[in-house]
């Protein structure tokens, strides 16, 4: 007979003829599971036709340690090995019986058998793709209906709240243009300034071998003027504020603070989208104006330093390069920016449901399809812009 | 010298210039079910809150297993948080996890356990909170509030705790699951050998389950058994426990 001390003392083994006697000690808690995991799989039974488990020395048996003794048991009955406790099993391995066959007293309604895995059902693999398509057409047309439910009542929303001062709520208007606009001009004026700065180094570098330097002015105020100001300013807001009204009102559709909307017989359209669309309609044109003022302001100063262009020239060569349309050509396009931005937050901000991963998704599909609309209302306004003259 | 599970001495939270516990002691022994009682705004969640190490104390001692964690670094608080479990109010489950994911997350953070083992035992965590084995695999959105309870008992359980926390464990309960899941505390405090301490307002939960009672008022805590508790002269004490709503079950209870 020798004894063997496996897996940092959780158990020691004695072995004689043909019987396997297992000494457990030390604490068995789930915090140490790896050892005793360690130190039960170390037992090797072949040829032993007996087990004797002694629990004598135990300081601590949890429920998680149990059931890894539960396991082996399990284990070395299957292979035909008899196991027996010296003394009383301990409780622990009853309980988890119990449990396990749905016996315990506190589920009495709950604990009707139900298989552990379900069976999945075997399709042929061109059945699958098939139901796949159909399944694929059939969400696709679902979400397109809903989108135009929603863009229908909007629609219904803005017209009833144009025509009553009281259900266009002002106040909440006021907060938005303040949250959007306002707090961004910051960040607006920033990027406004640099990116104008940019192209005008850039085209700079290039005109000089032509000796065109002094186009640079025509460069800088049309780009910014035109597609640049709105442009970023929009794509800046899209992330700012198209995300914010998808996570504020998709936690609030979270907390059920949407259904308290309706149940108190408040329209979430009225008090949550309108205010918003309206408040950035009002404020992304503001924000476009200071864009383009600051990416000027910007162009004359690179322009006076770099360029030795004074301010002077760089005033009467801008009054000849611009049409008087071309600063309206592009401030005209924020409110329709502000609009498929707003719309796409709050619009996927009310789709957020059950979990907090769905709020993450949709504010990011908000930000991305708010984004991608901008681009492609622009290229539109291009066209559009092409064929008028403009 | 022997620790009581749980200690608190002196303890001290203000917010601002508002006091809200001044010198509170509180002691829970082994093997016990503890209840925290007190009106609205006494500070059961500061204490709580205090006691879990999720927010320091102004002054005060909280002794876990006789370890003071009001002076701990946040690596040896990390090592106290597996030896104790807790159920939030509302249940707190991740919504973006299954069941079976909560009940598991414990343990990927605290132990090592292989995949196909850590399932099984989940799996039993989820059985012995009394739900069905097809809620494993569901998402807390897809449950119901009794359910949702029961789950948060599992993942409670999951790293087999000796010291269990509930926060009103019965609230928003219909009084039928809420006198089931009462039955499955004191099943499990009894199979586990737990101590359980819990905040709860509700009287029947207080009758059925708890050894000794304590109750906030005045910033600090009368502490008592049952019988002692219901007849502490405090008014709030008295009218708690003898108002409209608690003197039908002083009757059954016969106190």
């Amino acid at each position: 007979m020798h004894a063997h001390v496996s897996g940092r003392s959780m158990l020691e083994a004695r072995r004689s003829a043909e019987s396997l006697e297992l000494e457990l000690t030390g604490e068995w808690r789930a915090l140490r599971f790896d050892r005793i995991d360690a130190a039960l799989a170390a037992v090797d039974f072949s040829g032993a036709r007996r087990i004797q488990i002694s629990t004598a020395q135990l300081a601590i048996l949890d429920l998680s340690g149990a059931w890894r003794l539960h396991e082996f048991i399990k284990q070395a009955r299957a292979a035909g090995v008899e196991v027996v406790f010296k003394g009383t099993p301990p409780d622990q391995l009853r309980l988890i019986d119990q449990t396990l066959r749905g016996e315990s007293p506190c589920c009495s309604e709950r604990n009707r058998p139900i298989p552990l895995h379900a069976i999945e059902e075997l399709e042929a693999p061109a059945i699958r793709s098939l139901e796949f398509l159909g399944r694929q057409s059939v969400l696709y047309v679902r979400d397109l209906i809903r989108d135009l439910a929603f863009l229908g009542r909007m629609s219904v929303t803005a017209v009833r709240g144009l025509t009553s001062w009281r259900r266009l709520r002002p106040v909440s208007i006021a907060r938005h243009v303040y949250d959007t606009g306002i707090t961004a001009i910051p960040i607006v004026a920033l990027i406004a300034f640099l990116i104008s700065v940019i192209v005008a180094y850039m085209g700079a570098q290039e005109l000089r071998t032509f000796g065109a330097v002094i186009y640079v002015v025509d460069l800088v105020t049309i780009g910014v003027l035109r597609e640049l100001g709105v442009l970023l300013t929009s794509i800046i807001v899209a992330g700012r504020s198209g995300s914010a009204f998808a996570a504020e009102i998709g936690s609030m559709k979270l907390n059920e603070e949407v259904d308290a909307l309706s149940a108190t017989g408040v329209d979430p359209f009225e008090v949550l989208v309108l205010p918003r669309v309206l408040g950035l309609v009002i404020a992304l044109p503001l924000l476009a104006v200071i864009a383009d003022i600051v990416g000027l302001t910007g162009g004359a100063l690179l322009c006076r330093l770099l360029l030795d262009i004074p301010l002077t020239q760089f005033i009467t060569r801008m009054q000849e390069a611009i049409a008087p349309t071309t600063f309206w050509v592009g401030v005209v396009k924020a409110p329709f920016f502000a609009v498929v931005i707003a719309l796409a937050g709050c619009y996927r901000g009310l789709q957020v449901r059950d979990s907090s991963r769905e709020l993450g998704r949709l504010t990011t599909l908000a930000v991305v399809q708010a984004i991608f609309l901008v681009i492609l209302i622009d290229a539109l306004f291009a066209v559009l812009f092409l064929e008028m003259d403009i | 010298m022997i620790y009581p599970v749980l200690e608190v001495i002196g303890l001290v939270n203000r917010f601002g210039t508002q006091l809200v516990h001044d010198r509170l002691n509180m002691e829970v022994r082994e093997d016990e079910v503890f209840g925290i009682v007190g009106g609205s705004g006494t500070g059961k969640s500061v204490l709580l809150r205090s006691i879990l190490g999720l927010q320091r104390p102004e002054a005060g001692v909280i002794r876990i297993d006789g370890q003071d964690i009001t002076r701990m670094s946040s690596r040896q608080l990390y090592e106290v948080k597996a030896r104790y479990g807790v159920t939030f109010q509302q249940g707190a489950l991740y919504s973006a996890l299954t069941v079976r994911q909560n009940v598991q997350l414990p343990m990927l953070e605290h132990v090592a356990i292989e995949p196909a083992a850590r399932d099984e035992l989940a799996m039993l965590k989820i059985l012995l909170a009394g739900l069905p084995a097809d809620a494993a695999d569901k998402y807390p959105s897809q449950l119901s509030g009794g359910m949702i309870k029961r789950a948060a008992l599992a993942r409670a359980l999951a790293l087999d705790p000796k010291l269990l926390f509930l926060d009103e464990p019965t609230s928003g309960l219909d009084p039928i699951s809420a006198a089931e899941f009462d039955e499955l505390i004191l099943y499990l405090q009894k199979q586990l050998r737990l101590t359980v301490v819990m905040i709860t307002h509700d009287l029947d939960t207080i009758f059925r389950t708890c050894n000794r009672v304590g109750v906030i008022v005045d910033h600090h805590m009368e502490v008592d058994t049952l019988e002692g508790i219901v007849n502490n002269p405090h008014p709030w004490i008295q009218a708690y426990f003898h108002g409209e709503r608690a003197s039908t079950r002083l009757g059954q209870h016969g106190t």
